[in-house]
């Protein structure tokens, strides 16, 4: 089981912004360990973002992402106490899903 | 065509980077201030407390009545405070010693066991003492500095420690002062700190613990001397021992009155 996400999401204006930190190793599958041998690719595929059940981002991610990656992003609307949840997805089948409250 | 398309694109890519880059400290500047919203050493923190609020070890006890100076429990601005002189254990302790001196005493744990994977690497090696380092040291973040040096082995350990940082030794002949000394100095791309002054000495300690960005992990202050002392081609630093322990307070002591602003995130 993947360690959990930090989500944070403040009310900007008329918009939400969320910030989100991943936990995940994103092995590329083009580095070789001790032995010479090929560390097969490990990393986050698809992430999405929902607000109150409504899809607010879809993103595909390849190997070029970062360990233990940063997202941050930006909906219209939003409202105090409302939720966002992530999703993600990994090309191991695993997934995690997490929930923020606006602030 | 191409030719002159691709020309003009070249031009306009030098422009760009002579009007970007004024200089290289102000690109790593940059750099830096663009991985400040978010630093992984936060997943570290959560982590962190999860195991200290957890009951763990053979006696199946959190590390919640763990003494870290200002009483059993008590971790907000504990870290600003370390090392100091702990009776109960008669010896001067920074952070990293208490830890392992609490899985012992309070969760029963053998010394080996409480010391075990000091240092995480990667996803099947976390280390728990990393992690506890993070949640401790983040409850301090933005607490003054205020390390004792009232008990005669707090000086004693400071003097030691002073001592190390000027002592000469290794194949290279290097002190923690050749590289350490002076204002201005680089590794590669790296500034380092003149940790003789007391900006230099402040600036650096307050950013210690930090996340690694090169090596997606986040690094204690035992990890940062342990890599000193290895790029010195020194003896390998035991970790929490009396030598550790002692250049931590003479470092960390230089550093009073600046406000501990980890963990941080470095390159």
């Amino acid at each position: 089981m993947a360690d959990p996400m930090k989500i944070r999401a403040n009310l900007v204006g008329d918009s939400t912004e969320v910030k989100v930190l991943m936990a995940h190793e994103m092995e590329t599958g083009q580095r070789k360990d001790a032995q010479g041998k090929t560390i097969p690719a490990w990393h986050i595929t698809n992430v999405t973002a929902t607000h109150n059940g409504k899809p607010v981002l879809a993103a595909q991610w390849g190997p070029a992402v970062a360990k233990n990656p940063f997202l941050s992003f930006k909906f219209k609307g939003g409202a105090k106490g409302e939720k966002v949840q992530i999703t993600w997805v990994d090309n191991r089948g695993d997934t995690r899903t997490d929930e923020a409250t606006i602030a | 065509m191409p030719l002159r398309v691709a020309l003009v694109a070249g031009l306009a890519a030098m422009v760009g980077t002579s009007l970007a880059q004024t200089s290289t400290e102000e690109g790593i500047a940059q750099y830096r201030e663009a991985l400040q919203g978010g630093n992984p050493a936060e997943l570290w923190e959560a982590r962190g407390e999860d195991l200290w609020k957890q009951p763990a070890g053979p006696s199946k006890t959190s590390l919640e009545r763990c003494d870290l100076g200002l009483g059993p429990g008590m971790v907000k601005g504990a870290y600003a405070q370390l090392p100091r002189y702990f009776a109960d254990a008669d010896r001067v302790m920074d952070l990293e010693t208490r830890l392992v001196w609490c899985r012992v005493k309070l969760q029963g744990m053998s010394e080996a066991d409480a010391k075990k994977n000091p240092f995480g690497a990667g996803n099947d090696h976390k280390s728990d003492l990393e992690a506890l380092v993070a949640y401790v040291t983040s409850e301090s973040r933005g607490v003054k500095m205020n390390v004792p040096l009232a008990h005669p082995k707090e000086r004693e350990m400071y003097a030691l420690g002073q001592r190390m940082f000027f002592y000469r030794g290794g194949t290279h002949d290097f002190a923690c002062a050749t590289c350490h000394g002076d204002t201005g100095k680089r590794i590669r791309l790296q500034d380092l700190p003149n940790l003789t002054t007391i900006e230099g000495a402040q600036k650096a300690y307050t950013t210690w613990p930090a996340y690694r960005v090169s090596q997606g992990e986040l690094r204690s202050f035992e990890w940062r001397l342990n890599d000193c002392f290895r790029q010195q081609r020194f003896p390998e630093l035991a970790y929490t021992s009396d030598a550790a322990i002692a250049l931590t307070t003479f470092l960390a002591r230089n550093a009073n009155g600046a406000a501990y602003d980890g963990p941080a995130i470095k390159r």
